[in-house]
C-alpha cells in the first residue's frame, strides 16, 4: 500500500464524513423530516378522537382553519361549496339532548368510496388515510354517492390562489385528507391545532396502533362511538359523548 | 320459412333529411352544453353535493337501459328460435348499438373530468361495478356488432345462434350490473336493495319494446312499407306483459321498504310528501306509464288500433323515464341517516338543511337528449348505409308459424 493511496482513502472519507454528518445530523433533530422520510405502513393508523362534551356551539374554528389551510374559499353558492369539515347539532329524539360536533371524512378502514371508485384514484394509504388522486380522478361522482357521511365534495367551478401544499382541481372530488402532508411533516391537521389554540381541546389525534399514543389510552379508558356503527365501516375518526 | 329480403333506405325522403337535420341540431346542442359544463364547470348545471347525478343521468341510465331491452326482439328469434320475430332481427341488434352510443355519450360527457376517458378505459378497480359496467358495455357493444355480422353474413350464419346466446347472457349481466350501480350502495336508503337489478332488468325489458314498436310504426308510416297486423299483435301483447313485470318489482320494492320501520321515511318522501317525486311516481310512473299503456293495449275498443300501439309505447317510455328520475333523484334528494336515533337541527355554518331541492338547468337538459338525437341519427345513418329493414311486414310474406 502506498501512501498516496492511504492518503486518498483519508481524503475520501474525511470528505465522506463532512459531506454526510450534517445530514444525519438534520435528519436526528428535526420531527418533519423523520416523518418525511419514513415510508408509509400500516404499522400506523391514524385516527381522531373528538369529545363533543368540550366541542362549543358558536365556535367555527376547526372549519375556519380548513378552509385557510386548504383554500377552500370559492365564493359560490351553499348547495355546491366544497366542505371538508362540517360543524354539527344533533338532537337526541328521545331525551331532546343537543350535541354539538365536527364532521368530515371519518378515513374508513372499509371505506365505500374507494370501493365503488372505478379507476382507483379513491383510495386509503397504507396508514389508514383516505385521499383522492386528483390524477386519475375522473369526477363520477360515485363515491359521493356511496359515501354515508356525506363528506365528499365536487369541486364545480375553476378554482384560484390554490395552496401548493394542497392540490385542487376542477372536475374532480375532494375531501378532508386528515392534512397528510402536515402528518407527513410531524404536525397535527390544521383543526385540532385550531381547536387546542382555542383552549377547547375538543379533538386529539395520534397512531391508534400504537398503544402508548395519547389517542390509544383514552380509547382505552373512556367510551368512545363510530357514526354509523351498524355498516362495519371502522372509521378511524371515533366521538365521545355522542 | 319464407325469405326474407331486406333493403337500404332511399334516404331522399323529406323525413330521412328531416331526421338527420333535427338529430344533428340536438347534437350540436348537446355537444355546446357539454363544453360549456366543461369550461365553467358544473356551477352551471343544477346539480350539488347532495343530488350528484342529475337529469344526465337519467337519459344516460334510460337509453342503457332501453339499448339492452331492445336487444330482446333479436333474442326471442335467434335463442328462443321464434322464427317470425326474425325479420326484424337486424333492427333490433343495431338500436341495441346506437342506444347505447347515445347513452354512453351522456354518461361520458357529463363528468367532471371527461378529458380523462382514457383514464377510464385503462385505469381498473374491479371492485367497483363501474369499472365492471365500463367493461360490459364496451363488450355489449362489440358482441352486439359480431352478431349484426354474423346475421348479415350467409357464411357466418351457422354461428348465428350461438352469437345471440352470447349476446341474451351478456346483456342481462349488463343490465344487472346498471341495476348493482345503485343496489350496491349502502349509504342510501332509496337503494342497497338486490331487488334493483331485476327491477332494471324488467324496466330495460319495457323500455327497449316499446321504443323498438315506436321505431317500426314509423318505419310504416314513413316508408309505407306493408306492415301487418300479425307482425304487430305478439310484440305487443309482450310489452303489455313487461309493463306488468317492472310493476310487480316495483311493488315489491316498495313493499320491503314499508315493511321495514327504519326504511318508513323514504317510503313516505316517494309516495306521499316527496313533491315533484312524488307526483311524478303517481301521475307519471303509475298512471301515465302503467295504466294508460295496459288499457291501450289490452281494452277491446284501443287494441287493433295503431295509434294506440304507438300511444301506449311512448307512454311506457314517459312512466320509465318517470321512474327514473324518482329512482335516481329522489334517492339521492332524501337525507341521509348519519344519525340514527337523532335528528340534525344545524347542518353547520354552510349548510342551513340535509335536503336539496334540484332542478335542472338547460344545459343539462340539452346534453340529456343529445343522447336521443345521437341514437336517432346513428340509426337513420345506418338505414341508408346498410340493409336492416325488411322489404315486407306483411302478414302473407311472413312465416306460416308466426300467424297462429
Amino acid at each position: 500500500m502506498n501512501v498516496s493511496t492511504q492518503n486518498r482513502r483519508d481524503f475520501l472519507k474525511k470528505s465522506a464524513a463532512i459531506t454526510v454528518a450534517p445530514g444525519v445530523l438534520l435528519y436526528s433533530v428535526s420531527p418533519k423530516a423523520h416523518h418525511a422520510e419514513k415510508p408509509v405502513t400500516s404499522e400506523t393508523r391514524w385516527g381522531m378522537l373528538i369529545d363533543t362534551n368540550k366541542c362549543v356551539d358558536n365556535c367555527t374554528a376547526c372549519l375556519d382553519a380548513c378552509v385557510e389551510e386548504h383554500g377552500l374559499t370559492e365564493d359560490v353558492p351553499v348547495e355546491i361549496k366544497p366542505v371538508w369539515i362540517r360543524k354539527v347539532t344533533v338532537r337526541d329524539k328521545q331525551t331532546g339532548r343537543e350535541t354539538f360536533l365536527p364532521l368530515m371524512c371519518q378515513h374508513c378502514e372499509n371505506p365505500p368510496c374507494v370501493d365503488v371508485c372505478p379507476t382507483g384514484a379513491s383510495f386509503k394509504r397504507a396508514d389508514g388515510i383516505v385521499l383522492v388522486d386528483r390524477h386519475t380522478c375522473i369526477g363520477c361522482r360515485y363515491c359521493m354517492m356511496a359515501c354515508p357521511y356525506k363528506a365528499r365534495s365536487f369541486v364545480h367551478e375553476a378554482l384560484e390562489n390554490q395552496k401548493p401544499h394542497s392540490p385542487r382541481g376542477k372536475g374532480t372530488v375532494e375531501s378532508c385528507n386528515f392534512c397528510v402532508y402536515r402528518i407527513d411533516h410531524g404536525m397535527g391537521p390544521a383543526c385540532i391545532e385550531a381547536c387546542e389554540a382555542e383552549g377547547h381541546e375538543a379533538m386529539i389525534y395520534g397512531d391508534m396502533n400504537d398503544p402508548e399514543s395519547e389517542i390509544s389510552k383514552k380509547l382505552k379508558e373512556m367510551s368512545s362511538s363510530v357514526l354509523r356503527p351498524d355498516l362495519k365501516l371502522n372509521p378511524g375518526i371515533r366521538y365521545q359523548g355522542l | 320459412m319464407k325469405k326474407v329480403t331486406f333493403y337500404v333506405i332511399e334516404g331522399k325522403s323529406f323525413a330521412f333529411y328531416g331526421g338527420i337535420i333535427v338529430s344533428v341540431f340536438f347534437i350540436l346542442l348537446g355537444l355546446f352544453a357539454a363544453y360549456n359544463m366543461e369550461h365553467h364547470g358544473h356551477i352551471i348545471t343544477g346539480m350539488n353535493n347532495q343530488i350528484v347525478w342529475g337529469i344526465p343521468h337519467v337519459f344516460a341510465i334510460f337509453l342503457i337501459l332501453a339499448a339492452s331491452g331492445v336487444l330482446n326482439v333479436a333474442s326471442i328469434s335467434s335463442v328462443f328460435r321464434k322464427i317470425f320475430y326474425n325479420p326484424l332481427a337486424r333492427l333490433s341488434a343495431l338500436l341495441a348499438i346506437t342506444l347505447l352510443i347515445g347513452g354512453l355519450s351522456v354518461l361520458v360527457l357529463d363528468l367532471g373530468r371527461p378529458d380523462r376517458l382514457v383514464v377510464a378505459m385503462t385505469s381498473y378497480n374491479f371492485k367497483s361495478i363501474f369499472a365492471w359496467n365500463i367493461i360490459l358495455y364496451n363488450g355489449f357493444l362489440l358482441i352486439c356488432v359480431v352478431y349484426l355480422w354474423f346475421m348479415m353474413q350467409r357464411s357466418m350464419q351457422r354461428y348465428y345462434p350461438t352469437a345471440g346466446l352470447i349476446a341474451f347472457t351478456w346483456r342481462l349481466i349488463l343490465t344487472t350490473g346498471t341495476g348493482s350501480i345503485f343496489g350496491f350502495l349502502v349509504a342510501k336508503e332509496a337503494y342497497q336493495t338486490a331487488i334493483m337489478a331485476p327491477l332494471f332488468i324488467a324496466l330495460s325489458l319495457s323500455l327497449g319494446l316499446a321504443i323498438f314498436l315506436l321505431v317500426l310504426l314509423i318505419d310504416y308510416w314513413e316508408t309505407h312499407c306493408s306492415l301487418g297486423d300479425g307482425i304487430l299483435t305478439r310484440p305487443k301483447k309482450l310489452l303489455g306483459v313487461f309493463i306488468v313485470g317492472v310493476f310487480y318489482f316495483v311493488l315489491v320494492y316498495h313493499l320491503t321498504h314499508l315493511y321495514f320501520t327504519g326504511r318508513h321515511g323514504i317510503e313516505y318522501f316517494v309516495l306521499a310528501g316527496g313533491g315533484v317525486y312524488t307526483v311524478l311516481f303517481w301521475a307519471g310512473y303509475v298512471f301515465l306509464g302503467t295504466i294508460l299503456p295496459l288499457l291501450l293495449l289490452y281494452h277491446d275498443r284501443f287494441t287493433n288500433n295503431r295509434i294506440s300501439i304507438a300511444v301506449a309505447a311512448l307512454l311506457t317510455i314517459v312512466g320509465g323515464i318517470s321512474l327514473l328520475y324518482v329512482i335516481i333523484i329522489g334517492g339521492q334528494a332524501y337525507p341521509i341517516d348519519i344519525f340514527p336515533g337523532k335528528e340534525i337541527i344545524d347542518y353547520g355554518a354552510m349548510h342551513s338543511s340535509t335536503m336539496y331541492s334540484y332542478t335542472p338547468s338547460i344545459w343539462e337538459i340539452m346534453l340529456g337528449v343529445s343522447g336521443i338525437a345521437i341514437a336517432s341519427f346513428l340509426t337513420v345513418v345506418a338505414v341508408r348505409i346498410l340493409p336492416f329493414i325488411p322489404r315486407s311486414l306483411s302478414d302473407t310474406d311472413l312465416d306460416e308459424t308466426f300467424k297462429h
